[in-house]
């Protein structure tokens, strides 16, 4: 087993074993845990941040990032806001479709004019918001509740949340796509090294296009959920979701140099995050101790920490082996 | 015959993107300067030039730590919350809430110094996570950028602090021959920066590191304490800049206090023509890229362009900037 395959294992079996840890401790701890109402709340909440981190964990495999995707999200808010009037439909593929520009912009100037992934997505999170901004007049846009757009968002099928099911979806195809297809693969090779994947062939360019398109696509679909569920557009949202997308996907195991990544794992490390703080929200509730919410971005700090450190060090100890 | 016109066309490109790459910015500060004295009403004023120096002076102090670190091929993302982190303890210090200090000077000089050194230490804390560990820039001061503003909110906790303490507030509002204070310290850091990169050893070994990080080590530079150092500098500045924020609103609020520092510094180095990949830094063109950043903002402000579309033309000199600066590159 490579030294890749070997951390990225560990990575993925550690996060999920964190994860269940963390759910017997919160059914344990917590009368109302593991009940109906928290549940599909919390899997409403995360299922923006589990879109946008699927296409992170793309993007970042093929070694790239995008740091465009909160404003994206933002921007897709607003422009399904927009056009929710003319339907559920109409507004959903609105807002995709703005996400899909901004991909298609950002996959431009990472593959043909060959733009650092960092500055050119950072250069589309100013535009990006910049753009929702004008569109949404400075203000947050309220949706059509007669359209039934906010089904969307708010409506349950068969017991669980939309939005969790649109995410569920999401990642079964993401999986599929990485696993099974052509480009699925290219998506890793690339990661791995670029220059030589270059030289068997693959359409290196044409997968990264994808990959910036795809995260472009999934941040407007979560920014169509976002405005559904809250029922308005809003175009300051979305500041600092990169951030938490990046530190799921990381936590998931998947190495920020590329190469290596797992959708799965993706998927656990969102929810150990999200799960994270309303275990942090009981913990409050039962008065033993009264975190303010400051010191959620303080816990979720330290726990990046902990992980990048484990990261690190399980990929020296892994160098170590292969060099001997 | 035939291969000679199109060689010489072919360097004439050459010539035109090396231009552009190394003169591109200055260039169009001075345009966007003579368009301002054609159409901007009032633009020829001293007022208008110290709102735009004012203005600019935080962005350029957090933007030379940072051209530092871009130098050695990393990033910094914490500026802004360790510009919060300052922001917030300042106040704490000179106002009593930690120690009462019963004479002011003495209370404002020990609340400037801890601030800017604890700025200093979670920097030197960046440096540490990336070079003992070898984890990559981006994601280690991604840790601060989350914990850092929480750090900085927990300790107020999210209350806004104001005060009116002329001592302290001299470094945002006070003035020395008529020059504000902040742009006193501005060209004080930007020029001592600029000195130690060109003219000293540790300037020399930041960009070989930038340059060829192995090939640096193998040539004897402690590649380790290089970067602890650069980080802890980019710390130093970010935390100076958060004292002149807060002095100039007379307030440190938590919450705002360098909230997307990090974006205008890395797009000031940027648009100022620092190679982002590193092994090529430039002080002065960081100045200049946040001027002529600034001065953009000020121009579609002051002809009555909404501040959003603002971020728009932002977004396309960012890219323009990095892109002329490659094929500038490509062709040398």
């Amino acid at each position: 087993m490579t030294r890749a395959k070997y951390i990225s294992l560990l990575g993925s079996y550690g996060v999920v074993l964190a994860l269940l840890l963390l759910i017997v401790f919160g059914w344990a701890r917590y009368d109302y845990f593991l009940g109906f109402f928290n549940i599909t709340s919390v899997l409403r909440y995360n299922s923006m941040f589990a879109l946008v981190a699927l296409g992170m964990c793309f993007v970042i495999m093929t070694g790239g990032i995008d740091l465009s995707v909160g404003s994206t999200a933002a921007l897709g808010s607003v422009v399904a806001a927009l056009f929710s009037p003319q339907g559920a439909w109409i507004g959903l593929g609105a807002g995709v479709g703005a996400g899909l520009c901004v991909g298609l912009i950002n996959a431009t100037l990472v593959t043909r004019l060959k733009i650092m992934p960092f500055i050119a997505t950072l250069a589309m999170m100013l535009a990006a918001s910049g753009t929702a901004l004008l569109l949404a007049d400075n203000q947050s846009v309220s949706v059509s509740y007669d359209s039934g757009f906010t089904t969307i968002g708010q409506d349950n099928f068969l017991g669980f949340p939309i939005p969790a099911w649109i995410a569920l979806g999401a990642y079964i195809v993401g999986w599929i796509v990485l696993n099974f297809t052509s480009t699925g693969r290219g998506v890793l090779a690339v990661g791995g090294n670029e220059d030589a994947t270059r030289m068997m062939g693959l359409p290196v360019n044409r997968i990264k296009f994808l990959v910036y398109l795809a995260s472009g696509g999934l941040a407007g679909l979560a920014g169509v959920i976002l405005a559904s569920q809250f029922g308005a557009g809003q175009p300051i949202e979305g500041v600092g979701w990169e951030l938490f997308a990046i530190a799921a996907v990381v936590v998931g195991g998947t190495l920020l140099t590329g190469g290596v990544g797992s959708v799965g794992a993706t998927l656990a490390g969102v929810l150990l995050l999200g799960i994270l703080f309303n275990v942090l929200n009981f913990e409050n509730g039962k008065g033993w101790i009264s975190l303010s919410a400051y010191w959620q971005s303080v816990i979720r700090g330290l726990f990046l920490l902990i992980v990048v450190i484990l990261q690190a060090k399980l990929s020296s100890r892994g160098n170590a082996v292969k060099d001997h | 015959m035939t291969d000679t016109p199109q060689t010489a066309h072919t360097n004439k490109r050459f010539d035109a993107f090396e231009f552009l790459a190394r003169y591109g910015t200055l260039i169009a500060l001075l345009l966007l300067v003579l368009f301002n004295l054609a159409f901007t009403r009032n633009f020829a004023t001293i007022q208008t030039l110290n709102v735009n120096l004012t203005q600019v002076c935080t962005i350029v102090i957090v933007a030379v730590g940072m051209t530092l670190v871009i130098a050695t091929g990393g990033i910094d993302l914490s500026v802004g919350s360790l510009m919060a982190i300052s922001g917030a303890l300042a106040p704490m210090i000179f106002l009593g809430k930690i120690i009462p200090i019963d004479n002011i000077y003495l209370a404002v000089a020990t609340a400037i110094i801890i601030s800017i050194a604890v700025a200093g230490l979670f920097g030197l804390f960046n440096g540490w996570l990336i070079s003992a560990f070898r984890i990559q820039p981006i994601v280690a001061t991604l840790v601060l950028f989350i914990a850092g503003r929480g750090i900085a909110q927990v300790m107020t906790n999210g209350n806004l602090q104001t005060f009116r303490v002329p001592q302290f507030q001299f470094i945002g509002l006070g003035r020395i021959f008529g020059i504000p204070v902040q742009v006193i310290l501005m060209v004080i850091i930007v020029l001592a920066a600029a000195w130690m990169l060109k003219r000293t050893v540790f300037g020399r070994q930041i960009i070989a590191i930038g340059g060829n990080e192995r090939a640096a080590e193998l040539s004897g530079i402690a590649v380790a304490k290089v970067k602890l150092l650069v980080y802890a500098i980019s710390g130093l500045c970010a935390g100076i800049a958060g004292l002149v924020v807060i002095a100039i609103n007379s307030s440190s609020d938590a919450n705002q206090v360098g909230l997307g520092m990090e974006l205008d510094a890395i797009a000031a180095v940027a648009v100022g023509g620092t190679l982002l990949s590193g092994g090529k830094a430039t002080i002065i063109g960081t100045l200049i890229g946040a001027m002529t950043i600034q001065l953009v903002r000020y121009t579609l402000l002051a002809n009555g362009v909404p501040d959003a579309a603002a971020l728009v033309v932002k977004a396309g000199i960012i890219v323009l900037a990095v892109w002329i600066q490659q094929q500038g590159r490509a062709h040398a």
